[in-house]
């Protein structure tokens, strides 16, 4: 399995180079941008991401913490314990190599002492079918992640309850999450359920519909709707608050409608893998 | 405009809110822990590790300096964590404050009565502002790791000042 060399390499690019379908939408923002202080924010986004290109620096000082969403097929010749060792050497490694920001500390509430090599990963598994492994690692940053959460709607609150709530939670996040942003929303489950399809949104392709038509009008709704919410990028006013939303969904409760919220900023950083 | 740094307190008069001020001189660093930590040293009349008056501090926390670079990527971190430390801060003669997002009401009557100045950094633009800072060195609290108080030499460090000093916002 040559997991860890592929993963290596693009986590030591993801930390600089963002994917080609975020970039193409920051660019394509630049046009669109009606306020003059949003767009000299884009102009500076732009100035950056080629700085980043051309040399060793990250694009952006906080270089997250590595979230992976591994998804393994049932003939898949290699054990969980394999795959999920290759994945955090390979993470330690690109920390290493590529000057990530090291921003794990190892206890939440009262040690708070630097792991200095910025592990644990966060993992999160998925049985698939087929016989390869796929690594999705996100670089989470926190100025974002602070803004994402979860509301427990009630059954009936339907279409509407689900735009208010994400309204809602983007309305507080504000400038706070260096919009533009991209939003990732899990509709579902249970409430950690709904939490982890939200991350697995952000790795869809961005700017991609879902497939159940349904679904991908409510994308295109939440999207516009919020950027009618005049944020802006950078928080400073203007049309282009959010460049994508996408939502998975699964089934869910009887008495239940988690709906969760995975806010990324613009610096929208992942690494994906494919092993057979 | 220009903000050479650092400045005298007439020059934060002219800057308005709205406006692209680059930053180019002295420019200290520091953010949570730093505040709490000055703020300790106000509240016990402890020596201050650097002057307060003409400063300008910006919040960040920088990755590695890759080899043959002066620092990492430096971008701002999220200023609204800092208000509650910010009015004493400028109580005492600070007046320049760089980071970004929104920030408290408290913070912003308080950078009318002192006329200070708030400047928004381009939230996640680490490797651009990277590329405007000559040098830089710890100054003081080093066990910080990431988070230590730095002293940087910038040149047209790029802002837009969002809240002005007779209290103006954008
Ligand atoms: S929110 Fe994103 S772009 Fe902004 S500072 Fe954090 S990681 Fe960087």
């Amino acid at each position: 399995m040559d997991l860890y060399e592929k993963l290596l390499e693009e986590l030591k690019r993801a930390v600089r180079i963002l994917p080609p379908d975020v970039e193409a939408l920051i660019m394509s923002a630049r046009s669109r941008e009606e306020s003059a202080l949003g767009r000299m924010v884009l102009d500076r986004i732009a100035e950056n991401i080629s700085a980043a290109r051309s040399g060793p620096v990250p694009l952006c000082q906080d270089c997250g913490m590595f979230h992976a969403l591994v998804r393994v097929g049932r003939s898949c010749p290699y054990s969980m314990a394999e795959i999920g060792d290759e994945i955090t050497r390979a993470c330690r490694d690109a920390a290493e190599e590529a000057w990530y920001r090291r921003s794990t500390v190892s206890d939440p509430v009262y040690d708070r002492v630097n792991t200095g090599d910025n592990l644990p990963v966060v993992f999160n598994w998925e049985l698939v079918d087929g016989a390869s492994v796929t690594a999705d690692i996100l670089l989470k940053g926190f100025g974002s992640e602070n803004c994402s959460s979860v509301r427990m709607l009630r059954p009936t609150d339907g279409e509407d309850g689900v735009i208010g709530a994400v309204l809602d939670m983007v309305r507080a996040a504000g400038g706070k999450p260096c919009p533009p942003m991209f939003l990732g929303i899990g509709i579902g489950g249970t409430m950690d359920k709904a939490a982890m399809l939200s991350k697995k949104a952000l790795v869809r392709e961005a700017g991609s519909r879902h497939p159940d038509p349904r679904y991908a009008k409510l994308e295109e709704t939440i999207l516009e709707r919020v950027n009618s919410l005049g944020i802006g990028p950078g928080g400073l006013g203007g049309c282009c608050s959010a460049l994508s939303v996408a939502v998975e969904t699964c089934p869910t409760h009887i008495a239940g409608l988690p709906v969760a919220l995975s806010v990324n900023c613009w610096a929208d950083r992942k690494a994906h893998v494919e092993v057979m | 405009m220009r903000l050479e740094l650092p400045y005298d307190e007439e020059d934060l008069l002219a800057v308005r809110a709205g406006e692209e001020v680059l930053l180019s001189g002295i420019l200290h660093v520091g953010r949570d822990q730093v505040h709490r930590r000055l703020c300790g040293a106000l509240e016990t009349g402890s020596p201050l590790p650097f002057d307060f008056r003409g400063s300008a501090i910006y919040y960040m926390g920088p990755s590695p300096a890759p080899a043959g670079h002066v620092i990492g990527a430096a971008g701002p971190t999220t200023s609204a964590r800092m208000d509650p430390y910010s009015p004493m801060l400028l109580e005492k003669g600070l007046r320049v404050m760089v980071g970004k997002g929104p920030r408290s009401s408290a913070v912003t009557d308080a950078v009318a009565r002192y006329h200070g100045l708030y400047l928004y950094a381009y939230g996640g633009c680490g490797a651009l502002y990277s590329s405007c800072i000559r040098s830089s060195r710890i100054i003081a609290y080093p066990e910080l790791g990431p988070e230590a108080l730095l002293e940087l030499v910038v040149e047209d460090f790029p802002t837009i000042c969002l809240i002005d000093s007779t209290g103006g916002q954008c």
